[in-house]
């Protein structure tokens, strides 16, 4: 996997922040690195990764950036809705060949920062984490469903 | 019938200004045709070999007369006033311009219809039993269980890039009437002391690897229906081989990983997302099942009347309308009534196409005669769900008149055909001029009524659009040294008694596969047994008969 120090995206590169805390600002680890160094805070996962596997350093990680190296891969949704799901409460990043109309469903799986390789349309990606006043499924992000409003007592 | 609340009309709303928005970035440059591709997909709009082609969702299978209308309407404002029922009981328009595309959308909206995820790596529209709620063998209607699950699937944030597309469908008997075996999912609903709940299969399909999906859970409590759905796709999402586009359904998952080891996987994920919680409210699925009450069926004795006695005051068993009866007509749970079949395979005509007029005129009289109900079959044919039998004469005189009188349900003439070589940019073969031809020729010389029962299925290549692995008879389109080609195969089925064809051996062109049909319906006349189907007869005596008429 090369040198540690050239992987994962600055502060810089994040185009989208759903966050008021500080964010990370020193390079991520792969996986396989996480589990062996016991002091990594910021780690990046790869779609062929299982994401469980970070589960017992969830506390020490302030960081997980998960790549799409294409779009139509779609095993970080998983990756991303399982961390949240083990209580991964710090910043959730998707990098890569993030485009607009994967936002608001990345957004749903639990992803609070995004860092385009190319930059995005402000006003288009705007548009688009708003596109669903409401939601069918429950998932990462805890929004009442559209089921659970026609239930309310 | 199912009804949008404010909540789904505003879903579907927001998709169609989603793809207008989208439409117009593709135009400005800011998508690349790669990055439109499935967004547009996701939205059933696929590139054919002439033009855009339109996939419109129904639902598992039910819409209504204003619905119909309104796809009569689109095919006349924006394709070339006829549409294309389909095998997963969608309808598809061949003809249609991206730039009106999304008007047609917003048409569609407009009588709470979509073309939402009928294609693209996702889950696609959830398909049922086309008797659902009318059936005398049924469980429970199953339709309430599929809107749950079309609910879930719909948009759903974690599984829209799927390895490759997903297709569920949802049954309740014993009885298979939508090749529930040979889907991704295949669910039957069932009744276990008194507690409903649902038997899952998963890993069916077709195309070039077909596979029967065996059984992963004889049992999931139906309060944890979606939750238990959730943790397939999940393992799915996470697993599925995403290497090779061929290898990457999740028959192939299954198929590698073993049965035993994707549903312990699938059990553990289950464990964990019971924890989760993503199950819906109980309340939901009983707001759901009341749309899908039974309609006022008129049920006193004096009132309903039977077929027998119905046919003798109407020509008897032997009339073209004693026929139609016999033939397209299903027992139905209420007494007095029947579901009628609308035959989409006039002899010689193409298998499941039907004109705006022909459209209207099932609207009018589902509206009349059928509680306002109308479904689409997985054998392309439409159906009126509830008929009492007192007005089938009626029923019957306006369908003869409007070309749709054929009595072929489930004959030789009733053939599953793809689009193939006509239409679809795949396709080795055509398969719709062969289905007209077959058709015609049994029409002609009255063999259709003496082979009965014998289901004919047609691809026009591989991927077996036409299900020609589940066919009684399988024709496969192959292309031959630049020729059209077609491969025979015997013995499939996609009903209870689930079965893969096999291939007879060298194909034939377009006249020899003809011949070659009607030399194995000549070696099963031949064979039969008293009260055996060609199946029944090519599962007795088995292939080298069949091997030995056509090439001994
Ligand atoms: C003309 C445009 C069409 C194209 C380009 C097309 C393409 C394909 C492809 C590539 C597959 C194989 C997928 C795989 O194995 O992963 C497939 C499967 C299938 N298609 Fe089509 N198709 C078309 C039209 C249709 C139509 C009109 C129908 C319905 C009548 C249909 C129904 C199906 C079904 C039932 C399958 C089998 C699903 C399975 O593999 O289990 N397709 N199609
Ligand atoms: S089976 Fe082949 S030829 Fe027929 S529609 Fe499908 S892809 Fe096209």
């Amino acid at each position: 996997m090369g040198n540690a120090r050239d992987l994962g995206t600055s502060p810089d590169e994040v185009q989208f922040r759903f966050r008021d805390d500080e964010p990370v600002d020193h390079a991520a680890v792969t996986v396989d690195s996480c589990c062996d160094q016991t002091n990594a805070t910021a780690v990046r996962i790869e779609p062929g990764d299982d994401a469980r596997v970070l589960l017992p350093f969830l506390d020490r990680l302030a960081l997980v950036e998960v790549n799409f190296p294409v779009f139509g891969d779609g095993r970080g949704y998983s990756a991303a809705r399982i961390l949240r799901e083990a209580g991964y409460t710090g910043e959730l990043r998707a990098v890569g060949d993030v485009l607009i109309d994967q936002l608001s469903h990345m957004r749903r799986c639990g992803f609070d920062s995004f860092a385009p390789d190319k930059r995005l349309d402000e006003e288009d990606a705007m548009r688009a984490f708003a596109t669903w006043e409401n939601v069918y499924q429950r998932a990462a992000d805890a929004r009442r469903t559209i089921a659970d409003k026609r239930h309310e007592a | 019938m199912y009804r949008y609340d404010q909540y789904d009309q505003a879903m579907v709303d927001a998709r169609v200004e989603e793809f207008r928005d989208q439409a117009r970035r593709r135009l400005e440059g800011k998508l690349t045709e790669d990055q439109f591709k499935p967004l547009r997909l996701m939205n059933g709009l696929y590139l054919q070999l002439h033009a855009y082609m339109l996939r419109v969702a129904i639902p598992y299978g039910t819409l209504d007369a204003r619905q119909l209308e309104m796809l009569a309407d689109i095919a006349d404002k924006y394709d070339r006033g006829y549409g294309h029922f389909t095998t997963r009981q969608n309808i598809q328009y061949n003809w249609i311009k991206l730039d009106d595309c999304a008007d047609a959308l917003a048409d569609l909206a407009t009588v709470e219809m979509h073309a939402i995820q009928t294609s693209g790596n996702c889950i696609r529209n959830i398909s049922s039993d086309h008797f659902a709620g009318a059936a005398a063998d049924e469980v429970v209607d199953p339709r309430p269980y599929a809107e749950l699950m079309r609910q879930w699937s719909s948009f759903h944030p974690e599984f829209t890039y799927l390895p490759r597309k997903f297709k569920i469908a949802v049954i309740a008997s014993e009885k298979d009437r939508a090749a529930m075996r040979l889907h991704d999912i295949g669910v039957r609903i069932v009744q276990r002391d008194g507690a409903i709940g649902a038997e899952f299969y998963a890993g069916g399909g077709m195309g070039r690897t077909p596979m029967i999906a065996p059984l992963i859970r004889d049992f999931v409590p139906i309060d944890q229906f979606i939750t238990y759905a959730e943790a397939c796709l999940r393992v799915y999402n996470r697993y599925g081989r995403r290497d090779n586009k061929y290898k990457a359904r999740i028959k192939i998952l299954v198929h590698e990983l073993g049965a035993a080891e994707y549903i312990r996987q699938v059990e553990e994920e289950f464990a964990h997302m019971l924890s989760v919680g993503v199950e819906p409210p109980r309340e939901e699925l009983e707001r759901i099942k009341a749309f899908f009450a039974p309609p006022p069926f008129v049920s006193s004795e004096v009132e309903t009347q039977s077929l027998s006695t119905m046919l003798e005051a109407n020509g008897g068993q032997g009339s073209a309308f004693g026929q139609w009866v016999r033939r397209n007509t299903h027992a139905h749970k209420a007494p007095g009534y029947v579901s009628a079949v609308i035959s989409l395979k006039p002899a010689g005509g193409i298998p499941g196409d039907a004109t705006s007029e022909q459209m209207r005129v099932v609207a009018r009289l589902a509206r009349e005669y059928s509680f306002d109900e109308l479904r689409v079959m997985h054998t392309q044919n439409l159906l009126l769900p509830h008929v009492a039998i007192a007005d089938l004469p009626a029923v019957w005189q306006a369908l003869d008149a409007a070309g749709l009188g054929a009595a072929n349900m489930d004959t030789i003439e009733d053939i599953i055909a793809c689009p193939g070589l006509d239409y679809c940019s795949l396709a080795n073969a055509r398969s719709i001029p062969l289905a007209q031809r077959i058709s015609e020729r049994f029409a002609e010389t009255g063999r259709t009524e003496v082979v009965g029962e014998l289901k004919l299925k047609i691809s026009g290549c591989i991927n077996a659009c036409g299900h020609h692995h589940a066919g009684h008879i399988g024709i496969l389109g192959v292309d031959k040294k630049g020729t059209e080609n077609y491969q025979l195969s015997l013995g499939g089925s996609e009903a209870e008694d689930v079965s893969l064809a096999k291939i007879t051996g060298p194909g034939f062109d377009e006249d020899g596969v003809i011949a070659a049909v009607e030399k194995v319906t000549d070696v099963y006349l031949a064979s039969r047994a008293e009260g055996e189907r060609f199946l029944d007869t090519y599962r007795r005596i088995g292939m080298e008969p069949f091997k030995e008429a056509l090439y001994g």
